[in-house]
């Protein structure tokens, strides 16, 4: 089950209707409670997808109070939140969104024009695993493996770290990116 | 008896240090008059500090002569610094008609912060102007627009967050002759309120060194992105760290001065000391961000997150 939040509505149902930046950690606070309550009423959907769209600033206290708070939510073992992905994102969203996922030691998917990206924490290996699964998923362990030209347990470990870290999803014997439409690779 | 500050006739950052002096000689509960009639000009961080001064004697009777050169006068009123004076002080002198018009270079009129809600307010007031006068006057990119919004948003929390009272904001463009010899943009925040020393000093994870004080309290919040917050909630102190990758990214400068310090980043283009101590002592944090214009053939922007892993996302 997947779930579409779109930012620029929460904020402005929550906030004020009139705002459609995303500045002052008071705000960020604000509109992270209101997803994680809509979350909660929906019961836990697979992939919750958050939209910036509609966010034309975004400063580093809202990113941090939006996109890490819940991130952490969702990487912390004893979560069964499913997957949280993100859209819409602008460039000038990313300089602060960047910011605090490397104070976190965090990392994001990010859907852009149909094609995921990944932000944030990862090093080059991990990226590369993503990379497999992101171009061949759903990519099984030893597929996976034998694209990259490594050792298969070495595959299997980095998907096990990048599922922990929510950045995979297992689907059909193999893992696919959290919001991939099935059908499509 | 009144003790008489006069202003210098041109009123930045660095002249402002002999008010700060003058105040700090002053013994509390005494009439003060703050005589501004030759002052000529005066930058955003003057005109916000002004405002500051009653606040960080709130029991003392505090007067304001105004400027006599016309011009000055009325350009401090269309900067909206009048008004607010005239909240504060006892103004002496006349007040020109409040007309209309706006100055080409006023970004913001000098604002009073004291809760979020003013920032969302001067971040919403700005985003208009701020592409003509920061694309169209200083020839910056057009990115530097979303990134000048957040900056002056982060800096103005820091009232809300920190100061324990309201502080004021201004954004002006001027002829940056020192130094630069070109036009530049700057933001300026100041308040009277508790300063970094103190604020650092609340929190449950401090711990006093023998060289603890207002410079190391600066280093420790500008430098090394410390915040009263920090114990409990590993997202903070992000503010400031993300104005230094923004006057980094942007050839800019960031000046802090709080209680008896200031902290200069800035690039080559600047001779500012790093660190100044031993400055008279005056409440709360006053801050400045320089941003200059950009010169037909300069350098671009460096490029954005040059320490994150993160790939650069390819042009749209």
């Amino acid at each position: 089950m997947t779930m579409h939040i779109d930012l620029g509505t929460v904020l402005r149902g929550t906030v004020c209707d009139l705002y459609s930046n995303l500045v002052t950690r008071p705000t960020g606070a604000a509109v992270r409670t209101a997803i994680e309550r809509q979350v909660g009423e929906v019961g836990i959907p697979v992939v919750t997808t958050i939209d910036f769209s509609q966010v034309q600033l975004l400063d580093f206290s809202c990113a941090d109070e939006i996109v890490a708070k819940l991130l952490l939510q969702y990487v912390d073992e004893a979560s069964p939140r499913g997957y949280l992905t993100f859209r819409g994102l602008a460039d000038s969203h990313l300089d602060p969104i960047e910011s605090v996922l490397e104070r976190h030691g965090l990392a994001l998917v990010s859907w852009h024009e149909g094609e995921a990206e990944l932000f944030g924490h990862v090093d080059e290996d991990e990226r590369m695993h993503w990379e497999v699964v992101r171009d061949h998923g759903p990519v099984s362990v030893s597929a996976a493996a034998s694209i990259l030209a490594v050792e298969e347990r070495h595959t299997g470990d980095q998907f096990t770290r990048l599922a922990k870290r929510r950045l995979i999803m297992p689907r059909d014997d193999g893992y696919t990116v959290p919001g991939t439409v099935r059908g499509m690779s | 008896m009144t003790a008489v500050i006069s202003l210098p006739a041109s009123l930045d950052e660095h002249t402002f240090e002999q008010v700060f002096t003058d105040l700090a000689a002053t013994p509390l509960g005494s009439k003060v008059l703050v005589d501004a009639r030759k002052v000529r000009w005066a930058s955003p961080f003057g005109l916000t500090a002004l405002l500051c001064l009653p606040q960080s004697r709130p029991d003392d009777t505090m007067s304001f002569a105004l400027p006599e050169l016309h011009d000055t006068l009325t350009y401090w009123q269309r900067a909206g610094f009048v008004h607010h004076a005239a909240s504060v002080y006892e103004l002496h002198g006349d007040v020109p008609r409040q007309r209309a018009e706006h100055e080409r270079n006023v970004l913001l009129e000098v604002t009073p912060i004291t809760e979020s809600d003013d920032v969302h307010a001067v971040v919403g007031r700005i985003q208009q102007k701020a592409t003509d006068i920061l694309h169209g006057q200083l020839h910056l990119d057009a990115a530097v627009t979303g990134a000048f919004g957040m900056t002056l948003s982060e800096a103005c929390q820091n009232i809300v967050e920190h100061a324990g009272m309201g502080g004021w904001v201004a954004v002006q463009t001027y002829n940056y002759a020192k130094t630069l010899g070109r036009r530049v943009v700057q933001i300026a925040v100041c308040d009277a309120g508790v300063g970094f020393r103190r604020s650092l000093e609340s929190s449950p994870s401090h711990r006093r060194s023998d060289r603890w004080g207002d410079a190391s309290a600066l280093e420790d919040a500008v430098v090394r992105a410390q915040s009263r917050f920090r114990h409990g909630d590993a997202g903070r102190g992000q503010g400031l760290a993300g104005i230094r990758r923004f006057i980094g990214r942007w050839n800019g400068k960031l000046s802090v001065r709080s209680g008896s310090a200031r902290i200069v980043i800035a690039q080559g283009w600047d001779d500012d000391a790093p660190m100044t101590e031993g400055l008279a002592p005056f409440p709360g944090a006053q801050m400045q961000i320089l941003i200059p214009e950009r010169l037909e053939g300069a350098a671009p922007a460096r490029p954005r997150g040059a320490a994150s892993s993160t790939r650069t996302r390819p042009a749209r």
